[in-house]
């Protein structure tokens, strides 16, 4: 095997989060820096052709290759394991700006307590509320921490919104830096609607500008022009802020920064318990070693903590015993097909942006009562104007119509495309001692590497909050003039199948205290000093939201680490 | 026999046009001839096992080998049954993969852009008032609250003024 010259420091991953650090890095500190990202280059100017709903939204041409490396799902640990062939339940991303190329751009923070979950909810309800089987627990930050770098984020992508309407929000330094997005019909009925039933409705932050904005690295981005090709496409006008068109100008002007792409990372080497550097395959196959000093995983959730299992790095979690870590509190989202309204006038849904909507935080988190409740926590709920298209959109009919096909079916279908449109319920997903990653027996990938396992099922705290979130919203539709209203339960068991979101977190999760986590509150591997890990992988469980820009919070907060502490005294930091 | 099909899913009727007018067996031909109909995409590592439906499609068969499956489950005569004996038969195999994928793919031959073979003369997007690829929609995004906004549906090639290479083309 080949060894390159060795870089100050290895990034593993060219999305949101690795190349953040690189930019960070590059502008800060002198060090060599190496991005290895396993997809190929893109730019905004590649998008101009790419809004063509087949081969995008529906074909994925921007996701991950399934036929390369895949997972495998399973239901418990007494069940046997299957790859799961074509993605759809959730889509890895690829390529340089990863999933941060074709998001939609949503944006909240995290409720203030989200991070102390464990703590507050043992004080306002006693540990007997705790779900069965739960392995909920603080993050080892808090709000207040994150506050400085939610606030830095924001302008580094120049997050529309307005602050001070929702009552539950935590504290914000600073006003968004652009104002909410503009306003389509449907949002604007909830929005109505939400207020007379005595909810809170704000603009949904959003990352696609409502302006021109000149960020504090001096990148210029346009108003976005709601086309409505946000999710699964990017964006031809750079008006969404992808890591394209917000990081990369930047780093291409830093000398000390080169982002390799191809380069499909297989293993973290490490010797006496520091990590030396990392193996890849290049895009000709060549298996090259690229030494380090400093490894830095920003590979995605299920990819991050793959890594480290299969550089056997820190102990795997165990599920018949408890014991281990890497691979723990695997969480995805508590999403249902959300609570859909059939209504008698057109929405002209085929306008609009990603993050163009209107959200709710009143059933969010704890704030309502659950004391009288038979679950804990809730759901981020919204009105969006995406911009709809026409073959992920069309053949959805009114409960009362029962054929899937044929002329009832058809003439249903095309009475209801512009009219109906869905509230959705993106629900915190709470960690479970029996949903967890871990490397599967038989399954490969295309270099002969075992594939990751998901191990996953609902709980009954998720199929209780859905049942209770979608009658409130069911009577927020009816408000809205809803003709018809159709509510799905969360579905008996997990599923691969239907799209929840791409917010699977967990495996490599942060916390207080070695004894129940793998990373420390620096995101720095607390057995391997010089390893750090980032993004959504570090999260304990799933906090509602969408959950970018604290990823991003999170990594402003490590590279500050990083360069005013780890690099004059490399070592645990504390 | 696809065509025939596909013409009961999305029959030409009182409501409009359907799938022999929209072109969803060329549409069809061409997915099942590209990458996509041999499985390019998919992971095919085996062993093949049953799994339970949350697990998703486990079959072997790649999309032209469930199609060659499926118009045996449509028997030889189907072409020639009444469109009520067509129903009738497809009724019966309602719920295979194969007729999920056909179902699936007529709409998509309904509604792509024209550039893969489908949604002939932008009919697919006429019937339900979709106006296909524009750049923006910023003067009126905000506007026409509750009535019918709708522009003169255009493909992506007329939308960005040249050819566009549909991805099964493009590999």
């Amino acid at each position: 095997m080949k060894t390159l010259a060795r870089a100050d420091v290895a990034i593993v991953g060219g999305g949101w989060a690795g190349l953040l650090m690189a930019k960070e890095l590059g502008a800060r500190t002198g060090l060599s820096v190496v991005v290895l990202e396993r997809g190929g280059p893109r730019k905004t100017a590649d998008y101009i052709v790419g809004m063509d709903e087949l081969d995008y939204a529906i074909r994925l041409r921007m996701m991950q290759d399934a036929s390369q490396e895949t997972v495998t799902l399973r239901h418990t640990s007494k069940d046997r394991a299957l790859p799961i062939r074509q993605f759809a339940g959730f889509l890895p991303g690829t390529g340089v700006g990863g999933a941060g190329e074709h998001w939609n751009g949503v944006t909240p923070r995290f409720l203030p307590d989200c991070f102390e979950i464990h703590t507050s909810t043992v004080e306002r309800y006693g540990a007997r509320r705790l779900p069965v089987n739960h392995s909920i627990q603080d993050w080892g930050i808090t709000y207040t921490e994150l506050e400085p770098f939610y606030t830095r984020a924001e302008r580094l992508l120049g997050i529309s919104g307005k602050t001070g309407l929702d009552p539950f929000e935590g504290p914000h330094s600073e006003e968004y830096p652009t104002p909410p997005q503009k306003m389509a019909y449907f949002p604007s009925l909830f929005s109505d609607a939400a207020r007379s039933l005595g909810y809170h409705p704000s603009p949904t932050p959003s990352a696609n500008l409502s302006t021109v904005y000149r960020n504090p690295d001096g990148i210029v981005r346009p108003p976005c022009q709601y086309c409505g090709f946000c999710e699964r496409f990017g964006c031809m006008l750079g008006a969404k802020a992808q890591p394209t068109n917000t990081l990369m100008p930047v780093i291409a002007q830093q000398k000390g920064v080169t982002v390799v792409t191809g380069a499909n990372v297989r293993r973290v080497l490490h010797k006496s318990g520091k990590s030396i550097g990392v193996s890849y395959v290049d895009a000709n196959g060549e298996e090259l070693i690229q030494p380090a000093d400093l490894v830095v995983l920003a590979s995605w959730t299920l990819n991050n903590t793959r890594l480290l299992l299969l550089s056997k790095i820190g102990e795997a979690y165990d599920a018949a015993s408890g014991k281990g870590h890497v691979g723990r509190n695997f969480t995805h989202q508590t999403a249902s097909r959300g609570v859909v309204l059939f209504f008698d006038r057109p929405l002209n849904r085929f306008m609009g942006s990603g993050a163009s909507g209107v959200v709710i935080r009143d059933l969010d988190g704890d704030c309502f009562d659950h004391g009288p409740l038979d679950f804990i926590r809730g759901a981020y709920i919204s009105a969006s104007a995406y911009g709809y298209r026409p073959i992920g959109s069309f053949a959805l009919v009114p409960p009362s119509v029962k054929s899937t096909w044929g002329s009832e079916w058809k003439k249903a279908a095309i009475d209801a495309f512009d009219c109906t449109a869905n509230l959705s319920i993106s629900g915190e997903h709470l960690a479970y001692r029996t949903n967890y990653l871990d490397l599967d027996p038989t399954y490969r990938d295309s270099h002969g590497d075992p594939l990751l396992r998901l191990t996953m099922d609902w709980n009954d705290n998720e199929h209780k909050m859905v049942g209770f979130l979608s009658e409130k919203l069911a009577r927020v539709g009816r408000e809205m003039g809803a003709r018809e209203v159709m509510v799905s339960p969360l579905p008996r068991h997990y599923d691969v199948n239907v799209y929840k979101s791409t917010h699977l977190q967990g495996g490599t999760i942060m916390g207080a205290h070695p004894g129940n986590s793998v990373l420390n509150p620096w995101l720095q591997h607390w057995q391997m000093s010089n390893l750090f890990v980032l993004g959504a992988s570090t999260f304990p469980q799933n906090p509602s939201g969408n959950p970018t820009l604290t990823i991003l919070a999170q990594t402003l907060r490590t590279a500050d680490a990083i360069v005013d502490r780890y690099v004059k005294r490399p070592g645990l930091l504390t | 026999m696809v065509s025939a099909a596909a013409a009961r899913i999305f029959p030409s009727d009182a409501t409009g046009p359907g799938a022999p007018e929209g072109g969803v067996v060329i549409y069809i031909d061409r997915q099942l001839a590209s990458p996509y109909g041999r499985d390019r995409y998919r992971y095919t590592h085996p062993p093949f096992e049953d799994g339970v439906p949350e697990q998703g499609y486990q079959g072997k068969a790649t999309p032209q080998e469930v199609y060659r499956e499926g118009l045996v489950l449509l028997g030889k005569n189907f072409d020639r049954l009444t469109p009520a004996e067509q129903d009738v038969r497809l009724r019966e195999i309602e719920t295979t993969y194969f007729f999920q994928l056909l179902r699936q793919h007529t709409i998509e031959g309904m509604f792509c852009d024209p550039m893969h073979g489908g949604n002939a003369d932008l009919i697919g997007w006429q019937i339900v008032g979709y106006p296909g690829p524009y750049m923006s929609w910023s003067y009126d995004i905000d506007q026409h609250y509750g009535k019918a906004f709708r522009a003169k549906p255009r493909s992506l090639s007329e939308a960005v003024g040249r050819q566009v290479t549909p991805w099964e083309e493009a590999e």
